[in-house]
């Protein structure tokens, strides 16, 4: 069982800027840290890995520090990172970055299944697994919290709104996780230094993947963002109650009383 | 496949999702605000229905605000898979090349918004909290909450089509059902073998759930991360129990493992608009309020004058949750005897 885990640095805080000519968001110089939804993927991707056997690679595109990323992925267990950095890749919206990492996937080629987080936290827009099926032509399993390997197949148990779904489909695919669907192991101080030291992490660029340049980065985005800004919503003037606590709780209980609130 | 002349492109789309026959809220919430989207762009609005004996719900979305209504009515059909759903779409998309394409950002759209946006090699913006038209460019700009505070984007897709957009249920306000409305069926064939499919349904268990959804309570009281520890979460749900109120929260008590992530309020859990909505140290971040903002009466707990909530809430109270909901639980607790 060969699996390609898609695993995303994300900014630590939410205290990061913005490039206002381009709208995009700046992440050079901000702490990165592995997207933690990731986590649950290569999680996913070990436990496979220890029934059935086989290679897991994990693949990121992002700036060159998202190689500690894929180095703590390494230290999970992972056998082989790879990481997509170019500076033509910078600006990418969800449809440039899935395109960039299909073309790495066949590239990669031997594959059974490729594990994707549900979303990412920054983002949160859950776009990339499905559109990475779409452009490899797989099924797609999403919003798993279960995975079961068969001989010829896989059924996932998918977390929907109002309940489950038990899905059945055949090898390759691509299945997408939910948090709760494990809990990602700690890797021990030993395997995060065996990552830092004895381990490599391949770098490919535009080159690697051999297309040409337009449906990278900006360029490739059919998304823009127009303008930034800040929005403080003001609905007109607040009321403040005061005293001490108790006088505050009878006002306000008061007030509830009158609206038929109480 | 590509999106070719972006001129020939017209019209308003919005798909609708329905399970056992009933269609999706967030799918008659966008049909109401498409409808006033598509008289901006002097457009028709049209409805896209896949699914097995789903005829009956064809005039109810015209109601809704369809001028047309796309039915791909087959047994093959009945369950959503992600690529039949896609396919049927996508074709019917390539015949008749509407300009945009709202989808509702419940599980079901989020699975299938961004497949067909790469299929039709087009932009996507999930999650948008509001809809606008530019008429000069012919674009919708949609606003979504951005990662950090208060940062909100404006973001459009300029160059092809159809521009599409997932708008989480509850945001758009459901509009009432016009019953003189009338509009136009169209049936499409649904041209696919069981073979073809490759992902089977094995199963769906429907979850039954005890208590009153957050989004249909009248009232909720919402902890943030104002209550400190579970200790405090466990103070603020009393008061919710003694009000009569459904617990709700900011996404941090959910991430501690307080409460569960269908109580989360906000862009990214549940958006409410309840009578009453008490925010018991709730910093008021745009991510949260995009979800509580409708609510008739606010009333906000918090100890820094300076929070965003004060900035919307009806009624402020500067002080600490330890001592005020205690007080609160309290004279409730006198007038019920
Ligand atoms: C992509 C993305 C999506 C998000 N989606 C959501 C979402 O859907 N919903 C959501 O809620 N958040 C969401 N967030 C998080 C959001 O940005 C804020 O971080 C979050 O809403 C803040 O929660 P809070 O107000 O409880 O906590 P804080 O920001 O920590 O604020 C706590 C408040 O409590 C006050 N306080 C402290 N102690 C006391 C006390 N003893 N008594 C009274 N008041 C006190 C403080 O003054 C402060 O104002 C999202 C973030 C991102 C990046
Ligand atoms: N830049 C990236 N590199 C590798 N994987 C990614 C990247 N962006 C997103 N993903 C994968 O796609 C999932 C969904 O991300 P998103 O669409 O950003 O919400 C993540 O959990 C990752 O598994």
């Amino acid at each position: 069982m060969n699996i390609v885990v898609c695993i995303k640095q994300v900014p630590e805080t939410s205290d990061i800027g913005w490039d206002p000519k381009t709208g995009s968001l700046i992440r050079e110089g901000v702490e990165g840290i592995l997207n933690p939804n990731d986590k649950n993927a290569l999680e996913a991707s070990l436990q496979i890995r220890e029934q059935h056997g086989g290679v897991i690679t994990a693949l990121s595109m992002g700036p060159r520090q998202a190689e500690d990323t894929l180095r703590e992925a390494l230290s999970m267990g992972v056998d082989k990172a790879i990481l997509l950095n170019d500076r033509i890749f910078a600006g990418s919206d969800t449809l440039s970055t899935s395109y960039a990492l299909h073309l790495a996937i066949k590239k990669i080629s031997h594959f059974d299944l490729i594990l994707c987080g549900k979303e990412s936290w920054d983002a949160m827009t859950a776009h990339v697994g499905p559109q990475l099926s779409e452009l490899l032509n797989l099924p797609q399993l999403t919003y798993a919290t279960e995975i079961a390997i068969h001989n010829n197949s896989v059924t996932i148990k998918q977390k929907l709104e109002n309940g489950f779904r038990m899905l059945k489909t055949s090898f390759p695919a691509l299945i997408t996780v939910e948090k709760e669907i494990n809990k990602p192991r700690i890797p021990s101080m030993e395997s995060i230094m065996d990552a830092y030291r004895d381990k490599e992490v391949q770098v490919w660029t535009n080159e690697d993947l051999g297309d040409d340049k337009k449906h990278f980065g900006l360029k490739g985005s059919p998304t823009q963002s127009r303008t930034v800004y800040i929005k403080k919503v003001h609905k007109g003037k607040v009321a403040m109650l005061e005293g001490k606590p108790d006088e505050i709780a009878r006002n306000l209980i008061q007030i509830l009383k009158q609206k038929g609130l109480v | 496949m590509s999106t070719g002349n972006i001129q020939e492109y017209n019209g308003l789309w919005v798909f609708v999702e329905q399970r056992d026959g009933t269609p999706a809220q967030a799918s008659l919430e966008l049909l109401g605000k498409g409808r006033d989207l598509a008289e901006k762009l002097k457009v028709d609005v049209t409805a896209i229905l896949i699914g097995h004996n789903v005829s009956e719900m064809a005039e109810e979305l015209i109601f809704y605000g369809a001028d047309r209504v796309i039915i791909a009515d087959d047994p093959i059909v009945k369950d959503y898979r992600t690529e039949i759903y896609a396919d049927i779409l996508a074709e019917q998309v390539f015949k008749e090349k509407p300009e945009i394409l709202l989808i509702g950002a419940t599980c079901i759209g989020r699975d299938l918004a961004p497949r067909i946006s790469a299929q039709m090699n087009t932009g996507c913006t999930a999650d948008c909290t509001e809809l606008d038209i530019d008429k000069e460019m012919r674009l919708i700009v949609a606003t979504k909450p951005f990662f950090g505070r208060d940062l909100m984007a404006d973001i459009i897709c300029p160059l092809h089509r159809p521009q599409m957009v997932t708008v989480r249920p509850g945001v758009m306000e459901l509009k009432d059902q016009d019953r003189k409305r009338q509009g136009e069926l169209i049936y499409v064939d649904v041209n696919c073998k069981e073979e073809d499919i490759k992902v089977k349904v094995l199963e769906t268990i429907r979850a039954v759930s005890d208590s009153i959804s957050l989004e249909e309570a009248e009232k909720v009281v919402a902890a943030g991360m104002g209550v400190g520890s579970k200790e405090g979460f466990e103070m603020v749900k009393e008061l919710a129990e003694l009000l009569g109120a459904q617990i709700g929260a900011t996404s941090l008590p959910v991430d501690e493992g307080w409460i569960s992530e269908d109580k989360k309020i906000g862009q990214t859990g549940k958006t409410i608009r309840p009578k009453l909505y008490i925010g018991c140290g709730v910093s008021g971040a745009i991510q949260h309020s995009a979800g509580m903002i409708n609510g008739k009466l606010i009333i906000a707990i918090n100890t820094n004058p300076k929070a965003d909530i004060f900035n919307f809430a009806d009624y402020g109270i500067i002080g600490d949750i330890n001592e005020i909901v205690p007080a609160l639980i309290k004279e409730l607790r006198a007038i019920k005897g």
